[in-house]
Formats: structure tokens, C-alpha cells, sequence
């Protein structure tokens, strides 16, 4: 059996990023723990796209996690950074096990129009209720760990350490997924469904199964950004939000679990940079940078690392 | 070789060299809906007030040259995008670009977001134009400031002028962008009549979709429901398909209506609004200012560069230039005359007074962070082709805003009580 | 019975500019397959060159009667430089991508041109207002009604029904059907697939440029109009069903009716009342209303 690289780079990754943290300048920290929520995002997306299914509603379960991380905090007080990730994972599978139930039924492009109907609907729940402060949304306390506030210089890092390590553990988690039955079913699913169902597996099963994970990836990944960021509105259910996902999905290839972050890093420095050289057209900008790449690199950018492994 | 290093050497020093700078970061909406009506306009009184200054032209008591002798630096950001996106990007300006302090932002989401950010990266901002109460009803802050006053302003003004105007209306209406400032101006617009008027009925409050732009339906809604006062904080392009699929239906003849934000569409589209529409500025600005020294210095200026009307958002934008400038050479003197730190800045700020083209401005509330200053309304009228207002009516600031401590909503549902 | 009246008449108007607005959505969905987001940025260049163009000819006193005419050749004017660029240029090379990375180009080409537009025409708003009022008012239940938004339901008409006659009635029309039906078997019988894809793209395009040009007059051209026309477009097309007429038409008026309804009786759900509908439009019928037939592989 080909010996498995993808837990030892997670690993290299993980150590990398806890040691280096410390030394790096703070808007660079803010920036790939940004890159980490949404990288998981991705993860969840790319997980679905093995099986030939694009979720243009994604936001849903990113939102409904960073909001039920505020409401953590908002209503009971409660700011630790794990029960904040719990929160998100709980509240969106709980969403994602109900909806899976209708959705898991669809195949192509209604999937995706019915999953952003869906999460446009919970926007408009959300800029309806005046209560959690509408569009302006309601800020977020700072997160603490294990009951320990961390003091303004540290309280980043400790973020940035806590999401390196949850997001990389989910990562692995996947990857071992990927290797068990159910989740070998997924691109036998996008192949031909047909013949799954012949052969006696759920088609069905398994995509509410990859559903649900998306979205608790998704939950915790909104859990992570709205104590990064440290606000929470409506917009982060919006479809551009989606928009913004599939883009870093599509940009980072299916090749592997750490494709996703690579590729939300990515995003997010074309992003800043579009910002920092244009501020008049950065939306050009960052419209041309993306069709180059899809056009240039059509497997997305993992396959750069797999061309030259294949090559050795 | 040597050329490289003696370039590294330059590059390293120059920052040092360079502080005699004072960098200021101003965000506004350079794209989007939201650029003409209130960014562009904001980004252009920056630019000519910061010119100004910097030529040591200004007003006294502004007329040392840039911010206490050193020249004005402006970073400009386009505050569009998310708000995980502004964060990010104030992150930058302040880390990244070394900016001294930061004044912007238009959308209250992004101020909310913004201000604990400010907090925990000790950096002063000073927000010029967010209408939100909640950023100094909800926290209390050392770095972040509001030289303008907010919406609930707008609202209260709105609902006294009403009052004054067409003392036995009966029922009111309105049609309100369905999101945060939207909902806020209704809601504090109707507990207002509701407080001067106690048996006020309101007929319907429509709330289309942020730019939404058809409004057909909205407006056969309103005129069958005949309110006496219809009112609307609507902005550009919503405001202006308001205005043009409203005027010819009759529908600002046959309720009086009260455009809060209506100053910005006064100057493009001013033949189109019929007689009688009550404009508001959010404040005493555009055509509701007074006529002070400030005021014939930036209306001048502002015309003689850019051959176009100012609107309430470049007042805004000046006014916040104007009373920063003034906190930090206070605190410069304070400081011998060495450039100030932040706090030093934001300790002069708090609290102060000072003058500017829309009036005395009085960072009165929010533990002397907020503004307050009097507001204005007045009824549009066509003369010889030219829009103008009359019918002026002006209520001082502490009719307007709440007292020291108070919240907006509890402020007005106690009948308005002074402290 | 008035406010049922207004509600109906309402629902029509809008219903009518929701359907010229999808119907470009529809088509070039139906012939290439392809989610096209730059639907948004032809109805916004439409709007933004009706404008401008209608602005400069009612400044230079030109009969303001012949604005109209202004306004549809200001849309053929932009549809015609852009629509055929795009397509040539860069969509040619993607037809055999995945369903989503065509999306995604798409997406990426939105964001070029809102920048585009800004750097033409700049982000004041612009507006004419003569081609609206010059035409008066009629008078329904009690309410005043510019009678320009006749030209919107006509407009409508005008579409759906010359559209449905190309498709049915003319060789084009018919060889359009079949390439719908099978790209494939139509290549191989020597119809020449790739410049109907051309046709498609850039009739597909005028559409959405047409109704952008016509709603010009009634509202100010302001950045950031494309982007509320693309998911309005979305949802009709796919309650309706992605690629059929019929379908765009009921979705339009489903839409614009429950719309008008909700705004008069229910203020507060207007907000995603059309979500809502589509999500139970999918829920009951996965394809939306009208649905093309789709072969499944085994």
C-alpha cells in the first residue's frame, strides 16, 4: 500500500504553524487564522465536489456557527474558544441533519439553487430580527481558553493555536474518511449513481452523511471567523459569501485535506493585495487574478505539488 | 553591491524620516451603491481639506500647516466588501501601513465591527458619518470617537418638524430600506410621533429590500393608504427611483413626505422632487448651514475644485478633520510641542468643542465621545429653476439627542426627558 | 376590490420586467448549459448606456418621442460590442469545463465589468427622466400609473412571443431546438454548434440589456444594479425551470404576484418571500415548474 504522506504534511503543517506563530506580525496571524475558518469551509465544499455536488449555500452553516458562537457569549456569557467551535459544529449538523433530508435527494444544479434559496432565507430571518441587531449584526467577546482570558498580546495567538489545531485535526479526520467505505462512495456517486444503488449502497445515506460533515466543517469555521473577525451579520449567510467559498474551493483542487487552507490563503492574499494596489478596481483585479488561475490551472492549485510528485 | 546596501540603509531610515508625516487612513465606499451619494463625496472633502491644510490655508483656528506643523498623509480605502473584509483591511492599515490614526466609515455594521478592533490596537479612529446609537449606547471606548451626531437625530428632528409642519396629521406611513438603518429610522421615527402624537395611526411600513429600485407596488401601497405623512430614510439610487417613480404618481402631493436623507438627492436630481418635500441633511449641513466663516471656506473651496454642490457626507468628512486636527495640536502643545501619542490625542478630543462649517459641534455624550448638534429640516421649493429650501426649521441639539448616559430608544419612550 | 385591482396591476408590471430580465437567463441556459452570471452586467450596461445615451440625445434637443428608439439602440449598441468578445474570447475555450467552473468564469467575468462600467461611466448615478413622464398617466382604482410601464409589458410580450415564434417557426429557431436537445448529434448532422452558441450568448445578452435600458427611465443607474437583477433572474428562471419559456413566464408571474401581494397585505415577509417560493417550488418539483427532459445515464 502507498504510503500515506497527507497526516505526516498535516503534521509539518501544524508544528510549523505553532512555532512560527509567535514571530509572525499580527495582521499576517489575522490573516491565516481567516485563511483556517475559511479553509474548512472549503474542506466541507470539497468533500461534496468528490461526489459532484456544489453547495452555492454554504454561508448557511457558516453563518448559522458564528451565530450561535455569539450567542454564546450574548446570552449565557459563555466565551471559551472550544465551546465556541462546539456551538457552531452542534447548531449547524443539527440544521444540516434536518435540511439533508430534502436535499440530499438532489443532484447538479439544483442542489446548488436550493441550497442558496435556503441560506438567502436565512438571511432574510436574520436582517428581519431587530433583536440581533438586524444588518449591523452584534459584536462577539473575546474568546478565552479554558477559562484563562488571555492577556491583549497573546489573545491572537492563542486563537491562531486553537484554530491550527482543530482545523488540522478535522483535516486528518476527513482524510481518514475519505478512506472508509462511505467515504469512498462519493465519487462512485458522481460517476454513476445508478450503479451505486446496484451495488446495495445508499446513494441517498451517503450524501446526507457528507451533507451534515460539510456543514459541521462549516459550523466551526463560522464559529472561528466571528471570534477572529469579533462581529457577526447577516451578511456572512449571503450568496456572495458562497460565491466566495466555492471560489477558494475551486481554486484549491480536490487533491488533498490541506488544499483548502492553502487555497483560502491564497484568496485571501489575492484579496488584500486587489485592495492594496487598486482600491479603485480591485474588484478587476480580483476578477482577472481568479479567471487566470482557472484557466491556468484547472485542477486548482494542489495540482501543482502533484504534477511534481508524479514526476520523482 | 554597495548600491544595495546603501538602498537597504535608505529603505530602513526612511520611515524614520518619513514621521514627520502624520499618516491618516480615511475608508469610504469608493465602489458601489453607497460611492456617489456619501464616499465620493466624503473622499473629496478629505482631499480638499487635507490640500488645505497642508498649504497652511485654513480657518482659524486651523491654520497651522497639516496637523500641528507636520504635512497630512492620506491612505485611502475603499470600505466595500464584508465586513470580515474591513476588519482585515483596518488590521492592515494599522500594522501593515503604520497609519497615526484612521477616520472613516459610512455602514454601521462596519463601525460596530471596527471599534473593538480600534480598542485592542490602541489606535484612534474617529468615525465621520455611521448613524448607529449602539456603538457608545452599547461600550464604552478610549480610542474610538463620532464627530457627527447619530440617526436617532434624524429621526427626532424629523418627527418635531412633522409636528410643526402639519400639526393635525393624523397618520403616518413609511417606506424604509428593509435592514439595520432602515429599520432603526422607522422604528425611532414612529415611537417619536407616537410621543408628540399620542393617537398617531400608522397605516402601513413598507419595507422593500435594500436596492430593490422597483417600487411600484410600494408607492400603490402608500397612495391607497392615504397616509398624512409619509417617511422615508432612503439613499441614493433608492431614493432617487423613489423620487422618480413617486413624483409623477402624486405621491408627495398627496401625503407630506420627509426624506431624512434627502439632502444628498437635492443636487442631481432636484427638478424632479416636487414642491413641499421636507429634506433632511442629518444635521446642519448643505443648505441647512449656517453661514459662517467655515462654511464660505468649504463651500468656496469645495466648489472652486470640484464644480459640484458639496453634500451633507463631505461636511461630515471636514468637520471630522477639523476637530481631530484641533485634538491633536492641543495635545501636541500639552506635549511640549513633540508630536502626541494616541492617547494623548484621544484625551484632548474627549469632551471638546470646536467650530465647523456645518456649526458648533459638542462631543457631548457617550462619556464625550459622541457628538451632538443641532439639526434642521426645510421644504423644497422650485424657484426660477433652482431647488431651495424654506420653511426652515432648526432645533438645538439637546432637543435632538439623548442626555449623557441615556439610551436612544429609552430617551424618546420617556418623552424626551433632559437629564 | 380597488386594493385587489392595484395588487393585480401591480403584479403585472412587475411581472413583466422580471420575465424580459430572466429570459435572456433562461435561453442561455437552455442552448449552452451554462449559469451565465454577466446577465447581471448586461442589464447594468444596458441601463447605464440607455441612460447616458438617452441623456446625451435629449441634451442635444433631439424629438424626445425617439427616445425610446434611442434607448433599444443603446442596448444593441453595448450587447454588440461586449456580448461577442466575451464569447469568442474566453467562453469558446471553456464549454467542455465543468458546469460550476463555467459558473465560476462567469462570476469572475461579473467582477471585471462592474469595475468596467466604473471606470466608463464613474459611480455618479445617472438618470432621464423625460421617457418616463412623456407618455402621462392612466388612472387605475384611484391610482396613478406613469403610462411608460405599458412599454415594459409590452416589451415582455414583445420577447416572449417573438421568441417563442424564432424557436418554433423559423429554421434557426429549429436548428436552436435541436442543438438545446443534443449539442452532440447536432454537431454531428453538421450543425454548426459553436456559432450558435455565438447566437445564443449574444441574442441571450440583449435581452438582459433591453430590460436594463428600458427600467432606466424609471429608476437611477447606479453601480451595483446588476447584482439585485442576478438573483431576482435566478429565482424566476428556476421556479420556472431552467431553459423553458413557458417556465419563465409562469415564474415572472408567480413571483411578481405573490410579490405584489405580500407588499400590500404583508409588509414584513417581502424580504424573502421570493426564496421562499422558489425553495418550495423545488421542494415539490426538483426541476422547478417546466422542465426540459434530461436523459440519464446508466
Amino acid at each position: 500500500m502507498r504510503f500515506d504522506r497527507t497526516p505526516l504534511l498535516i503534521g509539518a503543517i501544524l508544528v510549523a504553524l505553532l512555532a512560527g506563530g509567535p514571530f509572525l506580525p499580527q495582521w499576517a496571524m489575522f490573516m491565516v487564522t481567516i485563511a483556517i475558518a475559511r479553509g474548512l469551509v472549503a474542506l466541507g465544499l470539497m468533500l461534496l465536489l468528490r461526489a459532484g455536488l456544489v453547495s452555492f449555500g454554504q454561508a448557511l452553516y457558516y453563518c448559522l456557527g458564528a451565530y450561535a458562537a455569539g450567542a454564546l457569549g450574548r446570552f449565557f456569557g459563555i466565551s471559551d474558544i472550544f465551546a465556541q467551535m462546539l456551538a457552531g459544529a452542534a447548531a449547524a449538523g443539527l440544521v444540516a441533519f434536518i435540511l439533508g433530508f430534502l436535499l440530499a435527494k438532489y443532484r447538479g444544479i439544483f442542489f446548488g439553487l436550493l441550497s442558496l434559496a435556503l441560506s438567502m432565507i436565512l438571511y432574510g430571518l436574520l436582517v428581519k430580527n431587530e433583536a440581533l441587531g438586524s444588518t449591523d449584526g452584534f459584536n462577539i467577546l473575546p474568546s478565552t481558553l479554558f477559562g484563562i482570558r488571555p492577556g491583549p498580546d497573546w489573545v491572537r495567538y492563542a486563537v491562531f493555536a486553537s484554530a491550527a489545531v482543530v482545523a488540522l485535526l478535522l483535516a486528518l479526520a476527513v482524510h481518514r474518511y475519505l478512506r472508509t467505505p462511505l467515504g469512498r462512495l462519493a465519487p462512485a456517486i458522481k460517476d454513476n449513481e445508478i450503479r451505486v444503488e446496484y451495488m446495495g449502497a445508499s446513494a441517498r445515506h451517503a450524501v446526507h452523511v457528507m451533507y451534515v460533515i460539510a456543514a459541521v466543517l462549516a459550523g466551526v469555521g463560522g464559529a472561528l471567523a466571528a471570534t477572529t473577525v469579533g462581529h457577526i451579520d447577516p451578511d456572512m449567510a449571503f450568496w456572495t459569501t458562497s460565491g466566495e467559498f466555492i471560489f477558494i474551493t475551486i481554486l484549491a483542487g480536490t487533491g488533498s485535506v490541506v488544499a483548502p487552507f492553502a487555497g483560502a490563503l491564497l484568496y485571501g492574499v489575492i484579496h488584500t493585495t486587489a485592495y492594496d494596489l487598486s482600491p479603485n478596481t480591485w474588484q478587476l483585479s480580483l476578477g482577472a487574478a481568479l479567471l487566470l488561475i482557472i484557466v491556468f490551472l484547472p485542477e486548482g492549485l494542489w495540482s501543482l505539488f502533484r504534477r511534481r510528485v508524479s514526476h520523482s | 553591491m554597495k548600491k544595495l546596501v546603501v538602498a537597504l540603509v535608505a529603505a530602513m531610515l526612511a520611515p524614520v524620516a518619513m514621521a514627520q508625516n502624520v499618516k491618516i487612513g480615511v475608508v469610504t465606499f469608493l465602489s458601489g451603491p453607497a460611492a456617489a451619494p456619501f464616499g465620493v463625496p466624503a473622499k473629496n472633502a478629505a482631499e480638499f481639506v487635507v490640500e488645505t491644510l497642508n498649504a497652511g490655508k485654513g480657518p482659524a483656528p486651523y491654520t497651522k500647516r497639516g496637523f500641528g506643523g507636520a504635512a497630512i498623509e492620506v491612505v485611502m480605502l475603499d470600505e466595500a466588501g464584508s465586513t470580515t473584509t474591513q476588519v482585515t483591511e483596518f488590521r492592515n492599515l494599522v500594522q501593515r501601513a503604520n497609519v497615526d490614526l484612521v477616520i472613516g466609515y459610512v455602514s454601521s455594521g462596519n463601525c460596530l465591527a471596527i471599534a473593538p478592533v480600534a480598542e485592542e490596537l490602541k489606535k484612534l479612529v474617529n468615525f465621520f458619518d455611521c448613524g448607529t446609537p449602539r456603538i457608545f449606547e452599547d461600550g464604552s471606548y478610549e480610542y474610538v470617537f463620532r464627530t457627527s451626531p447619530t440617526a436617532t437625530m434624524d429621526s427626532v428632528g424629523a418627527a418635531l418638524y412633522v409636528k410643526d409642519a402639519k400639526p393635525g396629521a393624523k397618520s403616518i406611513a413609511g417606506i424604509n430600506q428593509n435592514y439595520a438603518w432602515g429599520q432603526d429610522s422607522w422604528g425611532d421615527f414612529e415611537l417619536a410621533m407616537k410621543q408628540l402624537v399620542p393617537n398617531i395611526e400608522v397605516k402601513t411600513s413598507q419595507m422593500p429590500k435594500l436596492f430593490a429600485g422597483q417600487y411600484n407596488a410600494e408607492i400603490s401601497a402608500l397612495m391607497s393608504a392615504k397616509p398624512d405623512v409619509i417617511h422615508s430614510s432612503f439613499w441614493n439610487g433608492d431614493l432617487e427611483a423613489l423620487i422618480l417613480q413617486g413624483g409623477p404618481r402624486g405621491l408627495m402631493k398627496q401625503s407630506l413626505t420627509i426624506l431624512t436623507t434627502g439632502e444628498t438627492a437635492m443636487h442631481k436630481l432636484g427638478t424632479q422632487i416636487p414642491d413641499g418635500t421636507v429634506l433632511g441633511a442629518r444635521g446642519p449641513f448643505g443648505p441647512y448651514a449656517p453661514n459662517n466663516a467655515y462654511n464660505k471656506w468649504f463651500l468656496g473651496g469645495y466648489v472652486g475644485k470640484y464644480k459640484e454642490q458639496p453634500n451633507y457626507a463631505s461636511y461630515q468628512m471636514a468637520q471630522a478633520f477639523l476637530g481631530v486636527k484641533l485634538a491633536w495640536e492641543k495635545a501636541q502643545d500639552a506635549n511640549g510641542g513633540k508630536r502626541p501619542t494616541n492617547e494623548q490625542v484621544a484625551a484632548a478630543l474627549k469632551g471638546s468643542t470646536f467650530e465647523g462649517p456645518g456649526g458648533t459641534v459638542r462631543m457631548a455624550i457617550g462619556k464625550g465621545h459622541q457628538a451632538v448638534m443641532e439639526t434642521a429640516y426645510g421644504q423644497t421649493k422650485l424657484e426660477g429653476g433652482k431647488l431651495t429650501v424654506v420653511n426652515v426649521k432648526r432645533y438645538p441639539a439637546e432637543q435632538v439627542n439623548p442626555p449623557e448616559g441615556v439610551k436612544s430608544a429609552d430617551w424618546i419612550k420617556s418623552g424626551f426627558k433632559a437629564k | 376590490m380597488n386594493q385587489l385591482l392595484s395588487v393585480g396591476v401591480d403584479g403585472v408590471i412587475y411581472s413583466a420586467w422580471l420575465f424580459t430580465a430572466a429570459l435572456g437567463l433562461t435561453l442561455i441556459y437552455g442552448v449552452m448549459k451554462i449559469v451565465n452570471v454577466t446577465h447581471g452586467s448586461f442589464y447594468a450596461l444596458g441601463a447605464y448606456a440607455g441612460a447616458s445615451l438617452t441623456g446625451a440625445w435629449l441634451a442635444r434637443g433631439y424629438p424626445p418621442m425617439l427616445s425610446y428608439v434611442v434607448l433599444l439602440a443603446a442596448a444593441l449598441l453595448v450587447t454588440l460590442l461586449v456580448a461577442p468578445l466575451i464569447e469568442r474570447a474566453i467562453l469558446r475555450f471553456m464549454y467542455a469545463k465543468d458546469e460550476v467552473v463555467i459558473l465560476l468564469i462567469t462570476y469572475a467575468l461579473f467582477l471585471i465589468l462592474e469595475d468596467v462600467i466604473k471606470l466608463v461611466w464613474g459611480v455618479n448615478p445617472y438618470f432621464i427622466a423625460e421617457p418616463y413622464a412623456l407618455l402621462g398617466s392612466f388612472s387605475v382604482a384611484g391610482l396613478a400609473y406613469p403610462t411608460y410601464n405599458l412599454i415594459l409589458v409590452a416589451l415582455a410580450l414583445v420577447a416572449g412571443l417573438g421568441l417563442t415564434w424564432i424557436l418554433r417557426s423559423t429554421r434557426v429557431g429549429k436548428l436552436l431546438l435541436a442543438v438545446i436537445h443534443d449539442p452532440e448529434i447536432s454537431r454531428a448532422m453538421g450543425i454548426n454548434v459553436n456559432r450558435y452558441y455565438l447566437i445564443t450568448f449574444t441574442f441571450g445578452s440583449l435581452l438582459a440589456a433591453l430590460a436594463g435600458s428600458f427600467t432606466a427611465p424609471t429608476v437611477s443607474v447606479v453601480p451595483g444594479l446588476g447584482v439585485e437583477i442576478i438573483v431576482l433572474s435566478f429565482a424566476v428562471v428556476v421556479i420556472g425551470g431552467l431553459g423553458s419559456l413557458p417556465g419563465a413566464a409562469l415564474g415572472a408571474v408567480i413571483v411578481g404576484v405573490v410579490r405584489s401581494l405580500s407588499v400590500h397585505y404583508m409588509p414584513q415577509v417581502e424580504l424573502f418571500v421570493i426564496y421562499f417560493v422558489m425553495a418550495m417550488v423545488l421542494a415539490f418539483r426538483p426541476r422547478g415548474l417546466f422542465s426540459l427532459a434530461e436523459p440519464r445515464k446508466i
